[in-house]
């Protein structure tokens, strides 16, 4: 082979190896990622049931309740709307009614949350960004002791 | 007092880092000897006040002193020594002071070893790295000082965040820095190689080392960290693809690129332009990383407070170096000569395939890091791209690559022979087979890919030894003969094997933990039992505990295994007193490469606890495999070939002791 087609076929062996790393990425990003709603903007968006999703806002007060095992429930509400969430598994330590949360899983067919992953604040003067962000869009105080640094 | 004479020194840092980055430059390019020398000594003197600036802080800490800002907000004086001295860079500010330290650290190192280096070559790679101490002491003295005080001083500090209280403090950050940082030199040479405009093989012989040396950091830096999350985090992962892993593991990918395509130049002449471009790219992807976790753009436990000016700083920072780099790399590229011819089959092309595929990946994961920030700020959408898009991509990727490792290593220079790569790699690949086969039964049933997946990983590691085998000559020659034959390989060759294996055991790690863990989420109650990995589990009731700064209830479990006792698991929940923190302590047994890990839920009422059980096969294989690589990249920094090949001059050798002592 000569110099020019030595590096033809490096370079068309690179480029097709780069397209098919493209639209493997277009494809993951079809498929595998998930939408942060808080409940307000879910009851407008109409989502179908099975729907992978991340859903953040506070934990309702009064809401927890434990059902048999390990299972919980509890309601996630932004003041606007309020899911309620079925989880099985245990809640992080930071877990708190009243506190910010955000669960990963999926919608059930009667409107409410099944969550597989509950994360909390990761410490106690700290609250999930996304879930802040939203909060204070819509107006809500986020509490006293409650600061963002 | 000493607080602000840490202070003073890191001002005089700043003011020495600018004098290394101006004089040593104005030298080369006036070819003024005398003032190109000037970056040797600036540079020990400015890693001498950044080192008194970082004792002065931690003095503050291991003392206690509550007068500074810094102090009270990240430490407790009932906290245990050891993290009371690594809770130095347990924030934002003392761990920009110690990526500071660390950047005049290497600027020594170079200043140190580089005798033999060209006069102004030496001189323009530590004005570069000067630039960039400047730039973050800049950084540091103007957005996170950590020697302000309070007035009053307050009595009591605010404590550590709890989930830092650990040995992995005093060992994750400093590491991962050496790494993270160590690849500034390779950017400052890559850099004064387009000033100068000159670049030969010797070039990459200089900047080999330095590659390799920050790649073995980084990669134990990488392996402790995840290690650190798994046990401490008690959610029983060991990799969450979070955007701060990512920012780490991104440049170990440029990185692992980088090392391989300056072997090509170093021994061919080949690939100088694109080894250039991945020593900044590299570099970039560090910073990037810096940028990403201290700007507060990201949510993560890795963000310790979030202040916008900070942001913009080092966003500064990032788009003068990376955007002059890049900038001075296009003017300069063109008059790069392109060097040897090869063949596509050949170990240049088989290390062009390894760059092109490591370079896809890191691409895919930067995008998977990067794409949420894109379209939250364009569309205000949020999403998360988490692990499922991460092996889609990542993980597809990376398949082709790992198979190829064993095969390129056996193909020669300019033309290889795939053929008889293929036939020496015979014996590797059907033992592999058998041993995916011999998964496959065991876990007949089971994920169907995952055996195979391991038999890469035994090929992997069978590959290297084969590899090692060939080059001493088993096959041809009498043992003895191949057996000194190979204690004579060159360090290098072992290096390379050990790491390629390395590569092998964190597959199969990775594989074994992924496919084949089990979980059980349960309630106990005292005196119920579980069954986990061919244990069996009893719990035994929670016990109270105080220690030094945090109360706790420990669960204990007793283990036995076909009825003999097999010892016990401690796993606990404390809460700290200062921030009325809870954390979970999982309880970890090992038993040979596989643990049991045992975390703890909340109590009931009526004493039952929910418990989170997982059987962790093969599990440690994941480090172990890291720290493989890791010792295979310093072994082959301590090849003669590193050291030796280099134009070094007989006299030279006192001069460096006579320097030493000054």
């Amino acid at each position: 082979m000569s110099r020019k087609q030595k590096r033809l076929a490096l370079i068309s062996g690179g480029v097709g190896f780069v397209a098919l790393a493209v639209l493997l990425v277009l494809f993951a990003f079809s498929q595998a990622v998930a939408y942060f709603y808080v409940p307000g903007d879910l009851a407008k968006a109409h989502l179908a049931p099975g729907t992978r999703i991340r859903l953040g806002g506070l934990v309702e007060s009064g809401s927890l309740q434990r059902g048999a095992g390990t299972l919980v429930h509890f309601t996630v509400t932004d003041t606007i709307g309020a899911v309620p969430v079925t989880y099985d598994g245990i809640l992080p330590d930071l877990f708190r009614e009243g506190q910010g949360v955000v669960a990963e899983g999926r919608l059930a067919e009667n409107g409410s949350f099944v969550a597989d992953t509950v994360l909390a604040k990761h410490d106690e003067t700290y609250m999930p960004k996304d879930v802040a962000d939203r909060l204070k869009a819509q107006g809500v105080s986020l509490g006293g002791g409650e600061t963002i640094r | 007092m000493i607080v602000e004479l840490g202070h003073y020194a890191l001002v005089l840092a700043l003011a020495t880092a600018i004098l290394q980055a101006l004089l040593p430059l104005a030298g080369a390019l006036s070819s003024d000897s005398a003032l190109m020398r000037t970056g040797t000594n600036a540079a020990f003197a400015g890693f001498g006040l950044t080192l008194l600036s970082f004792g002065a802080l931690t003095t503050a800490y291991v003392t206690s002193d509550f007068s500074v800002a810094n102090v009270f907000e990240n430490s407790h004086s009932q906290m245990p020594l050891i993290y009371r001295f690594s809770g130095v860079w347990g924030n934002h500010e003392g761990s920009m002071l110690l990526w500071l330290l660390i950047l005049s650290f290497f600027s020594a190192l170079v200043a140190f070893f580089g005798t033999h280096l060209p006069e102004r070559l030496k001189a323009l790679v530590l004005s570069v790295q000067a630039a960039l101490a400047a730039a973050f002491a800049l950084f540091i003295l103007a957005t996170s000082n950590p020697f302000l005080r309070l007035d009053p001083a307050p009595g009591e500090g605010s404590d550590l965040n709890p989930v830092l209280q650990d040995i992995g403090l005093a060992i994750h950050p400093p590491l991962l820095y050496l790494g993270y940082v160590g690849f500034s030199v390779c950017f400052s040479f890559a850099v004064a190689a387009l000033i100068e405009g000159r670049l030969d093989a010797a070039w990459a012989r200089w900047v080999r080392p330095w590659a390799l040396m920050a790649w073995s950091f980084l990669t134990l830096g990488i392996a402790m960290g995840s290690y650190w999350a798994y046990y401490e985090l008690g959610w029983g992962g060991w990799w969450f693809w979070d955007p701060v892993e990512n920012a780490s593991f991104m440049p170990w990918l440029a990185g692992t690129a980088l090392l391989h395509s300056a072997l090509v130049m170093e021994k061919r002449e080949a690939l100088k332009i694109w080894t250039v471009l991945l020593a900044i790219l590299t570099f970039s992807l560090s910073l990037l990383g810096t940028f990403l976790v201290r700007s507060g753009v990201l949510t993560s436990v890795h963000a310790f407070a979030t202040d916008p000016t900070r942001g913009v700083f080092i966003l500064a920072i990032l788009v003068i170096f990376i955007g002059g780099a890049l900038s001075l790399f296009t003017l300069r590229a063109g008059a790069l000569k392109a060097g040897g011819l090869f063949a596509p089959i050949s170990r240049e092309g088989a290390l062009v395939l390894n760059n092109l595929l490591l370079t896809t990946a890191a691409a895919t994961v930067l995008i998977g890091t990067l794409y949420p920030l894109v379209l939250e700020t364009l569309t205000g959408d949020k999403i998360s791209v988490g692990a499922p898009f991460f092996n889609l991509t990542f993980g597809l990727l990376m398949m082709p690559l790992l198979f190829a490792v064993p095969f390129g290593p056996l193909l020669a220079w300019k033309r290889g022979d795939l053929i008889g790569a293929a036939q020496r790699l015979m014996a590797a690949a059907l033992l592999s087979l058998v041993a995916a086969a011999v998964m496959l039964y065991l876990r007949w049933g089971g994920p169907v890919l995952a055996p195979f997946v391991m038999g890469l990983g035994v090929f992997l590691m069978l590959g290297a030894l084969a590899e090692l085998g060939t080059r001493a000559g088993f096959a041809k020659l009498a043992f003895s003969v191949a057996l000194r034959r190979l204690i004579g390989l060159p360090r290098a060759s072992f290096g390379t094997a050990l790491a390629h294996f390395g590569l092998g055991v964190t597959l199969i790690g990775i594989v074994s933990a992924t496919a084949y863990q089990t979980e059980h989420i349960l309630e106990m109650r005292r005196g119920e039992t579980v069954e986990a990995g061919g244990y069996s589990l009893t719990f035994d009731g929670l016990r109270p505990a105080v220690g030094p700064n945090f109360t706790e209830e420990r669960g204990h479990f007793l283990l036995r295994q076909g009825g003999v006792s097999a010892g016990e698991v401690w796993s606990s929940k404390r809460l700290y007193t200062a921030r009325r923190m809870p954390t979970t302590e999982a309880g970890i047994r090992t038993f040979g490469l596989s643990q049991l890990y045992v975390s703890l839920g909340d109590a009931r009422d009526d004493g039952a606890v929910v418990v989170r059980i997982w059987w962790k096969p093969w599990i440690l294989c994941i480090w172990l495999g890291a720290l493989l690589m890791s010792v295979g990249g310093a072994v082959s920094l301590s090849d003669r070939r590193l050291r030796i090949g280099v134009p070094a001059k007989a006299p030279s050798r006192p001069r460096l002791s006579a320097e030493a002592a000054e």
